[in-house]
C-alpha cells in the first residue's frame, strides 16, 4: 500500500502540493517530492520559486498563502503553508538534479534603498537564497565572469547525501598530535609546477597527499571553502590592469554549501558532484592518516552593510540574522560591514546546523572560526561571560569529537588570547606565540621570559586548559610568509591597490640586512638559517604547530602581508621552489618526524618545571651558556632547555632526553651540556648552524656527539640533541 | 541522444551493462534497475559498457555508487571504455578509487574470477 503522507492534497498552476514538514529548514527529498521550509519571524508572505537550472524566468512561482485547487476534488480551496514563524510545503515530481529554487519573501516596513539604514528590508521583487542551501549556483568556475544582469545570480540547489564512505571514519588524532597545514584550496595547486590534472581543485589535493605525508602533515586546514563570491568588490589595479578577486574568500555566500568554483566538476553547473568530488578527498586524506579542519567565517556575510546587495539573509530577515544600530544601520565587529547575530537563537541553531551538517555529511574533523571572539558578542556587540553559541558548540553532541579552534580576537577590539570562552574545549590560534617567537628570533631583547612561555605551551595563558589549547604558529596565510619574514622590515602592499595602507604594519620582521631578495650569500644563508630555527623552534614548542602552506619551501609573496585579492603566482604555491630549496623543506619534514617520534614533545598537560617522577631530573630544566644557569635578564639572547623523557610515558614506553639550545645573538657561543644519567650520552638531532646534511638527521640516526659537555652553537642558531 | 541501457548475463557470470546516450535523472532509474537485475542473477563481476555514453549526469553517479554498495566488495565493478567526457566525471568525483577503470573490454581481466 502507498503511503498516504506522500499524497498530494493541492494543486497550483498543475504542480502537486501539499503542508509541508517545518524541520529541517532548507531544501529536502521526501519520498516523491521535495520539502522546503524556510524561517522568518517577520514575514508576511512567502513566495517559492522554481527554476529550471540555469533559466533567468522561473517556471513556476508558488506561494506558501493564497488560492490553490483541493487535488481530489479540483474545487479552489484557500491555504497556507505556514507553522509559527516557518513556511513550509512539498511539492511533488520535480527533477531535482534539474531544478534551481529561491524564495520572495515580503514583510513590515516597505522597501528601503541601497545605503539607507532599516531595521527590515523586505522586497518581494528579489528572489533569495536559501540559507540552508547545501548547493549554490552562480559562481561554478572560478574566475568566469558572471552576467550581472541576471535577476537571480546565486542560486540555491538540491543535492543528494548517499555519499558511500565504505570503512572509512575520521582518524580522530589527539589535538597534542596534529601538525597542522593551512592551505588555500585553490592557491596549493594553482600554478602550473604543480602538475595536478585538475589545477586549483578539490580533486588536485587528492594528488598531493604524498607530498603532504611526506613532509609529516597529519591535517591539513583549508582556507574558506563556503560558497564565496570571488567577484565580490572586485577591482582593477589602478596601475596594471589586473583583476583583483576575493581570493582568500573570508565572505561567506551559504554556510552549508562549498565552493563550486574549487571543484574541478563545478563545470558541469551540478553541486552534487561537487559535494561528491570534497567528500572523495576527505575520505583519501582519513584513509592517509590525514585530518581536515575548515576554516569558517560565522562573523559576517557577503551581504556587507547597507550599501551591498540583498541576496539571502537580510531579504529574509534582516532583524534577525544581524546585528543592528536602534536605527538600522549594520554593526561592524568584522570590519566587512555586517556583523551576523550569532547569539540570537535562531541564528545559533543556523550555525549549530551547519557544522553539524559538515561533520556528519562531509566527515570533517574540527573547525577555525574566523573572528571567533564575535560568537561571544550579545545582539547589541557586548561580550558575554557566558556566550550560549561557544558553550553549545563545546557541549554539542554530534561535534563531539571536533576540534574547534578559535581566532580568538575580532576587528571591534576585543583581544581573548588566553582569555577565550573555552568550556574545556576550544584551543585558540596563539597570536602571543607569533608575536613572541618572532621577537625572539628577531634578537630583540627582553624576549627569553617569554618564549619559555611559549615553547612550554603558554602555561601562563592556558595554566587549567592543557597544551592543546595553543595553536602555535610563526606565520599564517594573514600577513608575512616565513620566507617574507626574513626578507622585508616592512610590508610592499602596493599591489593590492591600496597604496600599501592595509595590512599589518607590527609584523616584527627583519630583512637580515637588504630590503627584499638578495644575491648577497651572507645575507642568503641567514635568512635560510632563520627559517630553519622558526621551523625548529615551533617544532619543539609544546602544544599543537601550525604551518603556512609553502613555508617549508620558503614561498614569498615580494613582501605583501595581505595577499587577500590575488589569484596570481604571487599566492600561489610554486612546486619549482620545492625543488630549489629542497634543503628547507627536508628540514622542516626531519623536524616534523622528530615531533612525531617523540612524546616528550606532544604532552597533554602543562609542564610542572619539578621532579614528579622521581627520575632526579624535573620534567623540564633551564640552561644558558652554563648548564643549570639559564640567563634570563633583558639583554640574553641565549636559552636552552631540557626535557626529561621519563616525564613523557606513553603506552608504557619512556621518551628520550631532549635538549635544545636557542642562540639568537649575533656571535657565536660554547654552551655547557647538563649530564644524562644511566649511560646515557647526547645525539645531534639538529644543528642549523651546520651545512645542508647535517643541519638535520633522521629520527634514531642521529650521531654520537663527541664532545658531551659542551657544544658550540653559532650566531643566530638552534641546536637540538637527543639523549639516549 | 535517447538513453538505452541493457543487460546482458554470461555464461561465466559476468553482467555486462550496455549504456549510450545521455544519463541524467530522468532515465537513471532505467539504469539502476538493471544493476537491481544483474545483482538478482547472482552477478560475480559487473562490466559497464560505456563506449557510447556521451554524458553522464550526478544522477548516473549516483547510481554508479548504488551499483558499488549494491553489488558489495567482492563484486568488482569495471567501467570499460568510457568516453573523455564520462572519464573525467568519474575522476573528479573520485569514483575511479572504486571503480576499475579500463580503456577496453580485456575478457582476461574481467572475465578471471
Amino acid at each position: 500500500m502507498d503511503r498516504i503522507d506522500i499524497y498530494p492534497t493541492h494543486l497550483f498552476e498543475g504542480h502537486k502540493l501539499r503542508f509541508g514538514r517545518p524541520s529541517p529548514f532548507g531544501a529536502s527529498v521526501v519520498p516523491g517530492g521535495i520539502n522546503f521550509s524556510v524561517f522568518s519571524r517577520h514575514a508576511s508572505y512567502c513566495v517559492l520559486v522554481l527554476f529550471h537550472k540555469g533559466d533567468d524566468a522561473p517556471f513556476v512561482e508558488i506561494p506558501f498563502r493564497g488560492m490553490f485547487e483541493h487535488a481530489g476534488t479540483g474545487e479552489p480551496v484557500w491555504n497556507e503553508f505556514r507553522i509559527g514563524n516557518v513556511w513550509t510545503m512539498t511539492v511533488f515530481d520535480l527533477d531535482y538534479e534539474e531544478i534551481e529554487y529561491g524564495f520572495k519573501i515580503d514583510g513590515p516596513g516597505g522597501r528601503v534603498a541601497r545605503g539607507m539604514p532599516g531595521v527590515h528590508r523586505f522586497d518581494p521583487s528579489i528572489v533569495l537564497l536559501d540559507p540552508y542551501a547545501k548547493a549554490i549556483g552562480g559562481r561554478d568556475v572560478w574566475g568566469a565572469t558572471p552576467d550581472w544582469d541576471k535577476p537571480y545570480p546565486h542560486r540555491a540547489r538540491i543535492i543528494y547525501d548517499d555519499f558511500d564512505w565504505e570503512s572509512s571514519a575520521p582518524p580522530e588524532i589527539p589535538m597534542e598530535d596534529l601538525v597542522i597545514y593551512e592551505m588555500h584550496v585553490r592557491g596549493f595547486t594553482r600554478h602550473p609546477s604543480s602538475g595536478a590534472k585538475y589545477p586549483g581543485t578539490f580533486a588536485a589535493i587528492r594528488e598531493k597527499i604524498p607530498y603532504l605525508k611526506s613532509l609529516g602533515i597529519n591535517c591539513i586546514e583549508l582556507m574558506p571553502i563556503y560558497e564565496f563570491d570571488e567577484f565580490e568588490n572586485s577591482r582593477t589595479h589602478p596601475d596594471t590592469g589586473e583583476l583583483l578577486l576575493n581570493y582568500w574568500g573570508y565572505s561567506t555566500m551559504g554556510f552549508f554549501a562549498p565552493k563550486a568554483g574549487f571543484a574541478a566538476t563545478g563545470k558541469s553547473g551540478d553541486g552534487t558532484m561537487v559535494a561528491d568530488e570534497l567528500k572523495s578527498l576527505i575520505k583519501e586524506l582519513h584513509e592517509n592518516g590525514i585530518e581536515v579542519i575548515l576554516d569558517v567565517v560565522f562573523n559576517h556575510t557577503a551581504e556587507g552593510n547597507e550599501h551591498g546587495p540583498t541576496i539571502s539573509y537580510r531579504g529574509i530577515d534582516n532583524a534577525t540574522y544581524y546585528m543592528l544600530t536602534p536605527d538600522g544601520y549594520y554593526y561592524n565587529f568584522s570590519g566587512t560591514g555586517n556583523t551576523l547575530n550569532c547569539n540570537n537563537p535562531i541564528v545559533r541553531s543556523m550555525v549549530l546546523d551547519a557544522l553539524r551538517y559538515w561533520a556528519s555529511e562531509f566527515h570533517i574533523d574540527g573547525f577555525r572560526f574566523d573572528l571567533a571572539a564575535i560568537l561571544g558578542r550579545d545582539p547589541w556587540g557586548a561580550p558575554m561571560a557566558n556566550p550560549p553559541l561557544l558553550e553549545a558548540l563545546a557541549y554539542d553532541p554530534i561535534l563531539g569529537k571536533c576540534k574547534l579552534i578559535a581566532e580568538a580576537w575580532d576587528a571591534g577590539g576585543l583581544y581573548q588570547v588566553g582569555s577565550f570562552p573555552a568550556y574545556g574545549r576550544w584551543a585558540e590560534w596563539n597570536g602571543k606565540y607569533r608575536d613572541g617567537l618572532r621577537r625572539f628570533l628577531k634578537g630583540e631583547p627582553g624576549t627569553v621570559g617569554d618564549i619559555a612561555q611559549r615553547i612550554q605551551g603558554s602555561p601562563d595563558l592556558y595554566s587549567t586548559r592543557g597544551t592543546s589549547a595553543s595553536i602555535n604558529f610563526i606565520t599564517c596565510h594573514d600577513g608575512f610568509t616565513l620566507a617574507d619574514l626574513f626578507m622585508f622590515d616592512g610590508k610592499h602592499n602596493d599591489a593590492n591597490g591600496e597604496n600599501n595602507n592595509d595590512g599589518a604594519n607590527d609584523n616584527n620582521s627583519w630583512n637580515c640586512g637588504w630590503e627584499g631578495p638578495s644575491d648577497d650569500p651572507g645575507i642568503t644563508r641567514l635568512r635560510l638559517r632563520q627559517m630553519k630555527n622558526a621551523a625548529a623552534i615551533m617544532m619543539v614548542s609544546q602544544g599543537v604547530p601550525m604551518i603556512l602552506m609553502g613555508d617549508e619551501a620558503a614561498r614569498s609573496q615580494g613582501g605583501n602581508n595581505n595577499a587577500y585579492c590575488h589569484d596570481t603566482p604571487l599566492s600561489w604555491f610554486d612546486w619549482n621552489e620545492a625543488g630549489e630549496n629542497a634543503e628547507l623543506t627536508r628540514f622542516f619534514s626531519r623536524c616534523i618526524a622528530f615531533r612525531h617520534a617523540h612524546q616528550a614533545l606532544r604532552r597533554k598537560d602543562h609542564l610542572q618545571n619539578r621532579d614528579v617522577v622521581g627520575s632526579g631530573y624535573a620534567d623540564i630544566t633551564w640552561h644558558g651558556t652554563k648548564a643549570w644557569n639559564a640567563d634570563w635578564s633583558a639583554f640574553s639572547r641565549t636559552i636552552a632547555f631540557m626535557l626529561c623523557g621519563k616525564h613523557a610515558v606513553r603506552a608504557g614506553h619512556a621518551d628520550d632526553y631532549i635538549y635544545v639550545a636557542m642562540n639568537m645573538h649575533w656571535e657565536g657561543h660554547s654552551f655547557e651540556l647538563p649530564g644524562l644519567p644511566d649511560g646515557r650520552s647526547w645525539h645531534v638531532f639538529a644543528n642549523t648552524g651546520a651545512g645542508s646534511g647535517a643541519d638535520a638527521f633522521e629520527p634514531g640516526s642521529e650521531p654520537r656527539l663527541d664532545d658531551q659537555s659542551s657544544i658550540l652553537v653559532g650566531d643566530r642558531s638552534v641546536v637540538v640533541l637527543v639523549g639516549r | 541522444m535517447a538513453f538505452d541501457a541493457s543487460l546482458e548475463m554470461t555464461a561465466n557470470g559476468i553482467a555486462k551493462i550496455t549504456l549510450t546516450g545521455e544519463l541524467d535523472a530522468s532515465v537513471a532509474t532505467t539504469f539502476r534497475d538493471k544493476v537491481e537485475e544483474a545483482h538478482t542473477h547472482g552477478a560475480k563481476r559487473v562490466a559497464l559498457m560505456l563506449s557510447g555514453l556521451d554524458y553522464i549526469a550526478s544522477a548516473g553517479i549516483r547510481v554508479l555508487v548504488f551499483a558499488r554498495q549494491k553489488m558489495g566488495s567482492d563484486v568488482e565493478i569495471f567501467a570499460v571504455a568510457p568516453t573523455p567526457q564520462v572519464n573525467e566525471t568519474i575522476e573528479m568525483t573520485g569514483l575511479h578509487y572504486s571503480l576499475r577503470v579500463l580503456p577496453s573490454y580485456d575478457a582476461s581481466v574481467i572475465e578471471t574470477v
